[in-house]
């Protein structure tokens, strides 16, 4: 993709960005509970692309290996969105009380659990965790783009520094993306919890994170010298990686599906009961079905990883399924959002838009390959094997 | 040696890109009956010899469904059908139990199918093989790399194939006795 064709992608984005933001902002005046409920989905969906790329790239400064330097670019520059979805945040502040039920003071009083939730589901705190996290995504990234830059001015950079920073930034990564879960996602049922959750989310946000930066990758492989690292070897370990994070978020998902089953305790099948509904039942099997078994049967073919757009349209598919996996994870909990309502599919095109505008422009110009890093000659040099 | 008595000539090279090169060109004049020995793997070998994809994933794919189908079968009939048990009040098919197990087995007879099926279609253990009859051969485990073309190949022809394969820089080429 030239600059010219990010620009115009550019103003498509946030054309189309802005029309749906215009449109969702008047539904919400009608029916804003659905608009609150849409956007806090759309949100996450989005934080997850950012999130889940920067794990990769501490990721891969710790494992080494070429798929690491094809993306790691695509991945970093994700980075620029934040402070955009820390603004973002804003909409799921003003529509707490329709979100979460431990925010209403009326649902409080009637219900002890609640009050005895209170000391860490309250909205101060709620508020002050959502501020230290942001500070510590955005803290991590910028560091992490900063010192990538400077790396490729200065040649003789230690590259320790790079590992030394990845480990506790990962864990950082772990801590606070456990909390943002149960804060963000899990706290819509306050009745209920679950400890494969977390991990489930953050697996789901990493499994974004791939199939963007793998999307990505391929569009910008026209690019050159970049199009060189695109390479059907490099792509066959990144499909591999991708088909892991599948196999990883289906064993999560699963396994909190036995355990409750095996359990089967009052407090605990509810969660599972508000997905059994019509609707929602349709939409397990369509997870089961298009999250897992179509990419798995996709991506077990060395065919589909070495042709680039073949393995480019199984990232899409499967970003689209993370979509929906967000919208089966948050919307059955909130009682009234059984039906589906018009802003679910528009309000994902407003924030989706505007994200992706200020992502193409940061990749305008911008160095595809990272320079001094040895991993890139190997990467250039890598065929099929 | 004539006719039925020769399995074919083996060439041998010094180097693993002068024998990519020689597989490369051998393929372009023609021959398909060919095959190469190695000490290590060489990069770009299985397509210089036009290797195809066999039937084995369709084997493992198969023996993976069999293994599903039958660790699923035999937790349902024996749970549901031959020794129904009501485990704290669940349905006798139980299925979200039964997948681990099912899972397993997937793995467990895809995985032998395909440790035995790959042995199968290469028709080993093959403790007997003409090619062991030329004594330098032993060295394809060591520092020298091999190209044999088999002598039923359409295009074989005893002079004119060794003549090819001194062409293409092999530094020696044996005949290989049955």
């Amino acid at each position: 993709m030239t600059d010219a064709a990010l620009v115009r992608l550019e103003r498509r984005a946030l054309a189309v960005g802005t029309a749906a933001l215009i449109v969702a902002a008047v539904g919400a005046a009608f029916s804003p509970a659905a608009f609150f409920r849409a956007w806090l989905v759309s949100w996450l969906f989005c934080l997850s692309i950012p999130l889940g790329a920067l794990a990769i790239v501490m990721l891969h400064y710790l494992s080494g290996g070429s798929w690491g330097i094809v993306i790691r670019r695509v991945a970093e520059s994700t980075a620029v969105t934040l402070p955009l979805l820390a603004l973002f945040f804003v909409p799921v502040v003003l529509g707490m009380h329709v979100i979460y039920e431990w925010a209403e003071p009326g649902a409080v009083a009637a219900d002890p659990v609640l009050q005895y939730k209170h000391a860490y589901l309250n909205v101060p705190f709620f508020l002050a965790r959502a501020v230290l996290y942001f500070v510590a995504w955005i803290g991590v990234a910028a560091v992490l783009v900063r010192w990538s830059a400077e790396r490729d001015v200065v040649p003789d950079l230690d590259p320790r520094r790079f590992r030394l920073f990845a480990g506790p930034g990962l864990v950082v990564y772990g801590l606070t993306v456990t909390f943002a879960s149960i804060d963000w996602a899990m706290s819509i049922e306050p009745r209920w919890s679950s400890t494969v959750y977390p991990m489930m989310f953050g697996v789901g946000q990493v499994l974004a994170g791939f199939a963007f930066t793998i999307a990505a990758a391929v569009l910008l492989r026209d690019r050159e010298p970049f199009g060189r690292l695109v390479n059907p070897a490099n792509l066959v370990d990144l499909g591999n990686l991708m088909l892991t994070f599948v196999l990883l978020w289906a064993y999560l998902a699963f396994t909190q599906l036995l355990l409750i089953y095996a359990g089967n305790i009052r407090e605990e099948v509810t969660w599972y009961l508000a997905r059994e509904q019509p609707g929602w039942l349709g939409v397990a099997f369509a997870l089961i079905g298009v999250h897992f078994f179509l990419p798995f049967a996709l991506l077990l073919q060395r065919a589909v990883k070495r042709n680039p757009v073949a393995l480019a349209t199984v990232a899409g598919l499967i970003l689209v399924m993370r979509l929906v996996d967000d919208y089966w994870l948050v919307l059955p909990g909130i009682r009234g959002a059984e039906r589906f309502h018009w802003l679910y599919v528009v309000t994902p095109l407003a924030v989706g838009g505007l994200w992706l505008a200020a992502y193409a422009r940061r990749l305008r110009g911008l160095a595809l390959v990272p320079a001094n890093d040895p991993l890139v000659e190997q990467a250039m040099a890598a065929h099929g094997h | 040696m004539t006719g039925p008595r020769m399995w074919g000539l083996v060439a041998e090279f010094e180097s693993p890109d002068a024998l990519l090169a020689a597989a490369h060109r051998v393929r372009e004049a023609g021959y398909r009956r060919i095959d190469a020995c190695v000490p290590f793997p060489v990069e770009g070998l299985t397509e210089a010899l036009g290797f195809r994809p066999t039937w084995l994933p369709l084997l493992v794919l198969t023996g993976a469904l069999l293994g599903a189908a039958g660790g699923f079968f035999m937790q349902w009939y024996a749970m549901g059908v031959w020794y129904p048990l009501n485990v704290g009040g669940r349905p006798l098919n139980s299925w979200p139990m039964f997948i681990p197990i099912t899972f397993e087995l997937a793995v467990l007879v895809g995985g032998l199918t395909a440790a035995l099926g790959m042995l199968a279609l290469n028709r080993l253990p093959m403790p007997y093989h003409p090619l062991f009859n030329v004594p330098r051969f032993a060295r394809a485990t060591q520092d020298r790399f091999f190209l044999a073309i088999d002598a039923r190949d359409a295009r074989f022809e005893r002079g004119a194939t060794a003549e090819l394969l001194h062409g293409l820089g092999a530094a020696e080429v044996s005949e290989v006795a049955r």
